[in-house]
């Protein structure tokens, strides 16, 4: 049995007779909708929904809640109007390339996902919230949805049941906080993408105040596999403690950079060394962020680790998204965070002065350290601006505790770096470029 | 209402606004599909287009701008042909995009923000493309374009 569920159509390993997955025939030929087919009707919601609390499998977006449950906060319907299902297709996180691997070339697998997870939560519209610069997986999509209409696996009354779901793809007009759940309910509303306070939680009053799930795409596109080869063989997939596989990728100067899928629980040793083939020649690891912008560093004692939400945690960060982005000691430690912070602050909806007023202060900062003109002081000012605005609770939502990840960790790790800067007036690393 | 908005919005976009309106439970929540509908056409939104669709939409011209500005690809200043997004993100910024990116602005003769002269191309920073392993990387229309460098960005625009 295939080892790698999620990637098997898009590696050749699971395509029969050159039919590519992107087209309906393909995907069905490797077993795609089968799943569908078969239980779509048949098998009750609800056992569908303990499968899923079975697996164990938890969110792929980066903040790892368990998925089955999520799904279990949505009411039963009362028949008094639309549930949803969404598909956070919006992959902003920088570093993150992942979900799009997908996308363009394995369209229906998120399609066939969305289907059976609409069908455990008894969502009757589905809309897959897409970044706009993602013109071919938009086109791919959208083609998958119509041939599925056509088969009768989306739209009303699915292969002959009860239960219909409709699904749309809504292309997004930008900004990063549109991944962030309830900014991107408020954006498909046609609002700002500015976050809502919870509780209210979507599952409860989401989407036009019904209940709503929202999921990230490669967590959805699990849930077929799951349906279809049950909970234990899930489990089973992962290495340690966490179910399944995962898709980890590795970005940076590094000799082969790239996505793959891999057991959950993988060391970052071996994705980086054996995957991502090392670092190039003449440069090496200094540090990397596990999961996206919005993780703290880690350095090169902690290669061994597997990559665990818990274990990533324990060391002090965050599994995130699940893809690398590497650090090499050419490249200046000021100056990558600065870069970081530049975004966090530009991505900021502006809707709390912690995160509106603080992130440019620390961006500041950071240039004028990086520039030469910073003072010793200065690096208490940043200590005490991510004690603030990084503590969960002071902040609107969590955008800027994301933000603070890599500059706290950044301030303990490459400490010697922000204290040489500002000893010699001058980025050090200028020179070695 | 109808009389003076057909001067400013035509009948296509009119109707392609409102059958989104119509799968929608209220009119407001088409605003952001109503403005891309008409910069799809127009390239950008004027004050003269924002505020007829504020109107068909029942909503103040405040309120919609609000919506408008909020968005980095809704473009309420002209722009030229093609938009440039230039990924200025982290993996790409580990990749020399900075070098890469004031090659390009030499090229246009542009910096971010701004249009060439013959009106061809606009060039704005965007966060990541999700192209991280051919960074650095950038869009040019619908276009993508990755594995850039000081010596191959030029080409690109010739």
């Amino acid at each position: 049995m295939t080892q790698t569920p999620l990637t098997k159509n898009i590696t050749g390993k699971g395509i029969i007779d050159g039919e590519s997955p992107t087209n309906l025939a393909g995907f069905e030929a490797t077993g795609g909708y089968q799943a569908v087919r078969d239980l779509v009707g048949k098998m009750d919601p609800a056992d569908l929904l303990q499968l899923i609390k079975d697996s164990n499998l938890r969110g792929r977006g980066g903040a790892g809640f368990p998925t089955g449950m999520k799904w279990s906060f949505v009411p039963a319907p009362d028949g008094r109007g639309h549930r949803y299902l969404i598909a956070n297709a919006d992959e902003m996180e920088p570093g993150t390339f992942k979900d799009r691997l997908i996308m363009e070339n394995d369209p229906h697998q998120l399609v066939e996902g969305m289907v059976l997870s609409a069908y455990t939560i008894s969502a009757d519209i589905g809309y897959i919230f897409i970044r706009a610069e993602y013109h071919r997986a938009i086109a791919e999509l959208r083609a998958a949805i119509e041939d599925a209409e056509q088969r009768g696996y989306l739209g009303d009354r699915i292969q002959g049941s009860d239960f219909s779901f409709h699904l749309h793809v809504h292309v997004s007009a930008g900004r990063y906080i549109c991944g962030e759940e309830t900014a991107l309910l408020n954006s498909l509303e046609g609002k700002r993408a500015t976050p809502r306070a919870k509780p209210p939680f979507p599952q409860v009053s989401g989407l036009w105040g019904r209940p709503t799930i929202v999921n990230n795409v490669e967590t959805l596109c699990n849930i077929s596999h799951i349906a279809r080869e049950g909970a234990d063989w899930f489990q089973d997939l992962g290495k340690g403690s966490d179910a399944g596989t995962k898709l980890f990728g590795a970005s940076g100067r590094v000799k082969n950079p790239g996505c793959w899928e891999l057991p959950m629980g993988t060391s970052i040793r071996e994705i980086l060394m054996d995957h991502a083939g090392g670092m190039q020649d003449g440069y090496q690891l200094k540090g990397f962020l596990p999961g996206g912008a919005s993780t703290d560093f880690l350095t090169p004692d902690h290669l061994d680790l597997p990559m665990e939400y818990e274990a990533i945690q324990k060391a002090g960060s965050r599994m995130g998204t699940g893809t690398m982005i590497i650090l090499d000691d050419r490249a200046c430690p000021v100056g990558m965070i600065a870069n970081l912070e530049k975004f966090f602050a530009r991505e900021s909806c502006g809707f709390c002065t912690p995160c509106r007023e603080g992130l440019p202060w620390v961006r500041d900062l950071l240039d004028t350290i990086e520039a030469g003109g910073g003072k010793p002081e200065d690096l208490e000012i940043l200590e005490r601006q991510a004690t603030f605005i990084g503590a969960m609770g002071n902040t609107h939502c969590a955008h800027a505790p994301g933000a603070i990840e890599p500059l706290s960790s950044g301030l303990k790790y490459f400490r010697e770096d922000f204290e040489q800067h500002i000893h010699d007036g001058c980025c050090p690393y200028a020179s070695k470029n | 209402m109808n009389a003076q908005l057909i001067n400013v919005l035509s009948d296509e976009e009119v109707s392609a606004i409102e059958a989104e309106i119509s799968h929608l439970p209220d009119r407001k929540s088409a605003a952001i599909d109503a403005m891309k509908i008409v910069q799809e056409k127009r390239g950008w939104i004027s004050d003269e287009s924002l505020s007829a669709i504020a109107r068909l939409l029942g909503m103040s011209f405040e309120e919609l701008d609000g919506i408008a500005t909020f968005y980095n690809l809704l473009y309420r200043k002209p722009v030229g042909k093609k938009v440039i997004l230039f990924c200025d993100s982290v993996s790409c910024w580990l990749m020399d995009s900075e070098k890469v990116c004031k090659k390009l602005q030499d090229t246009l003769g542009i910096q971010f923000g701004e249009t060439t002269t013959d009106d061809q191309y606009t060039l704005l920073p965007v966060t990541c493309l999700g192209d991280c392993d051919h960074a650095p990387a950038m869009m040019v229309g619908d276009e993508l374009h990755h594995d850039l460098t000081v010596d191959n960005v030029e080409a690109i625009f010739k």
